[in-house]
């Protein structure tokens, strides 16, 4: 098997800048092949989206401490100088935000902004950089597109805004996409049509996704293989498949159950997970979930579980996967 | 599911009619802005006024008539009057816009620059860069403007170019201050962000998406600083740190006229008139633009 094109070792991420440094991301392995798309589930605080800025090296320099290794198409992105981590930036990663409003220049056209973002990578015309943009909106399935590269991204509804940001991503033909929680803004509807629009994508440029959410139904939606992310830590992976089917972390199995299809039948309770996440800036010695965890007990809270291969397919990082088989499709209603 | 996915056209959600550019799009608001059509006017008349004024003046500003002191209003010979040393007012009004409109535009047009500078400077390194320079620039707060500007004029000694350079120097803290502080707010926006993820440099985000955004704000903010100047060019000019007399400035003349109030008090008032019309002129004109630039709404 060849080599994935993107892949983090041990990844660490500490932001040192508050009073206690806050361990953000705590040691996170994942590879992602080329053309294959990976969701990042997790609540909030709980490390996904710090993943992906660490990937981009987005995060503040001076207040991050960043440990592991980040390797993408062979290179190794903490070792890169300025000027490679400028063509790297969009040239071989890109990246599209939850809120695409705020993701937009305010006071430029879109077709600016695009036109910008292309030439800045490549020394072509503003005409040609323009027909790029065009042809990309109509890759992105924006009617009139000619009209509304000329228009301020206030003018435009949140999909539409939505598909523009992804066709300012791939303005520079990246290889890895990495979406920050992008339907999350949006409303239900519109949220199909941009899963769909990103799958749909995927497919014609060969694109890497890592896909960070916490809509477990949008990442099966579009996702290949699920890493379900808890207090800076994978602590279940597997294709989208297991995960829903069988999952064995007791978090997921509480992810799973919380979701309101189980509970759309009247006077049936919706299930939540008790409790709150960790502090991240004080983590406890062993499973970071124990003290949320039904099936806990003393082991668990004094070592830190190691990522193991169950029988029915997922990895996941407990000590109990003994109690959490499940039958197969419950938890969706299946 | 695939149906959920629109081909080209199909949704035709309205969009606006013509694509067109941001400043035509200010433009055409303006435009429709009857506060901004009638300051605007105003404010061209007396800009055309001091630039024509050897050809608009009916007689010559310097040229008095010992006879002739004080007439009022509408006497033959002086429209508007002559003032205590027999100078027709009207010339004197229209060669004082000369100094008056220098006066208010001219400082803050440099103000503008430098102090936008050395905000976006502050304001995008942050940290201790900026600290140090906003609180060299908090110095300048410690004493109110007027003073700061009557200080700075006396110490460097009455004249134009120096007056200018005391104006300059008072208008480039609080330009610098709102360069900064929207500098600031900017660096944190999603869109910087997306900027750098796409591999902008500190120099294309500072130029792009700062400047882009920055100028709005200050521009509007400059603009109404104009009538600000205009007023302390004149106050200046008032205690003879600016213009030197014999020169028509309206601050200076509305100084030598003072003394005459009671004898002409309608001659004596029109230096006031013009300062007061200019400002206002230049504060709704400001009103006007920044609601005009704000293509959100």
């Amino acid at each position: 098997m060849a080599d994935p094109y993107l892949r983090l070792d041990q990844l660490e991420v500490t932001f040192t800048g508050g009073r206690s440094p806050v361990r953000a991301v705590n040691g996170v392995d994942l590879t992602v092949d080329s053309g294959e798309t990976v969701a990042l589930i997790g609540e909030s605080g709980s490390g996904k989206s710090v993943t992906l800025r660490a990937i981009l090296r987005l995060n503040p320099e001076k207040k991050t401490r960043i440990g592991g290794k980040v390797t993408v198409g062979g290179r190794d992105v903490m070792g890169l100088g300025n000027k490679a981590l400028a063509q790297f930036r969009g040239g071989e990663v890109a990246m599209i935000f939850q809120e695409p409003l705020l993701a937009l220049d305010p006071v430029y056209t879109l077709g600016d902004q695009i036109t910008e973002a292309i030439r800045r990578h490549e020394p072509i015309s503003k005409a040609d950089a323009r027909k790029r943009a065009l042809s990309l909106f109509e890759r992105v399935r924006i009617p009139s597109p000619e009209r509304r590269l000329d228009t301020y991204p206030h003018e435009m509804s949140g999909g539409m805004r939505q598909r523009a940001m992804i066709a300012l991503a791939l303005a520079c033909n990246p290889k890895v996409l990495l979406a920050d929680e992008p339907t999350t803004a949006l409303d239900a509807t519109v949220q199909i049509q941009i899963l769909l629009l990103l799958r749909e994508l995927q497919r014609e440029f060969g694109l890497s996704i890592i896909f960070v959410t916490h809509d477990l139904g949008a990442a099966v939606e579009v996702a290949d293989r699920i890493a379900v992310m808890y207090a800076g830590r994978i602590v279940e992976e597997g294709s989208a498949r297991d995960i829903i089917h069988t999952p064995r972390h007791p978090y997921t199995i509480g992810l799973l159950k919380s979701r309101a299809h189980g509970a759309m039948t009247k006077g049936r309770r919706l299930d939540a997970i008790a409790g709150s996440p960790p502090d991240l800036a004080d983590l406890p010695k062993g499973c970071a979930f124990a003290a949320r965890c039904t099936l806990a007990t003393d082991p668990c809270r004094q070592t830190q579980p190691e990522l193991i291969q169950t029988e029915t397919g997922t990895r996941a990082r407990c000590l109990r996967t003994d109690q959490t088989l499940t039958r197969p499709g419950e938890l969706v209603g299946a | 599911m695939a149906q959920a996915v629109l081909p080209p056209g199909e949704i035709e959600v309205e969009a606006p009619v013509k694509a067109q550019g941001y400043w035509s799009t200010v433009w055409q608001r303006l435009r429709r802005d009857p506060v901004a059509i009638g300051a605007g006017t105003v404010l061209l008349l007396l800009f055309g006024m001091a630039i024509f004024a050897p050809w608009v003046a009916p007689a010559d500003p310097l040229q008095g008539s010992m006879i002739d002191r004080l007439k009022p209003i509408g006497t033959e010979g002086y429209p508007l009057g002559a003032d205590e040393l027999g100078r027709d007012m009207l010339s004197r009004l229209i060669w004082g816009a000369r100094f008056s409109l220098l006066m208010g535009v001219t400082p803050v047009v440099f103000a503008f620059f430098i102090g936008s500078t050395i905000g976006i400077i502050a304001g995008y390194a942050g940290g201790i860069t900026n600290s140090v320079i906003m609180r060299t620039i908090d110095v300048f707060y410690a004493f109110p403007s007027v003073l700061l500007a009557v200080a700075l004029s006396g110490a460097l000694g009455a004249g134009f170019g120096n007056a200018l350079l005391s104006l300059t120097v008072v208008f480039v803290p609080p330009i610098a201050r709102i360069a900064e502080s929207v500098t600031t707010q900017l660096r944190s926006r999603d869109f910087v962000e997306a900027a750098r993820a796409s591999g902008a440099g500190a120099l294309t985000i500072i130029r792009v998406h700062v400047l882009g955004n920055v100028l709005g704000p200050i521009f509007v903010y400059a603009t109404s600083l104009i009538s600000v100047s205009m007023i302390l060019a004149s106050g200046l000019s008032f205690l003879g740190l600016g213009v030197r007399p014999p020169a028509a400035e309206w601050g200076l003349m509305l100084n030598t006229l003072r003394t005459a109030i009671y004898v002409q008090p309608w001659v004596a008032a029109l230096p006031g008139v013009m300062i007061f019309a200019t400002s206002i002129s230049f504060n709704l004109l400001s009103d006007s633009l920044r609601s005009a630039m704000d293509i959100k709404t």
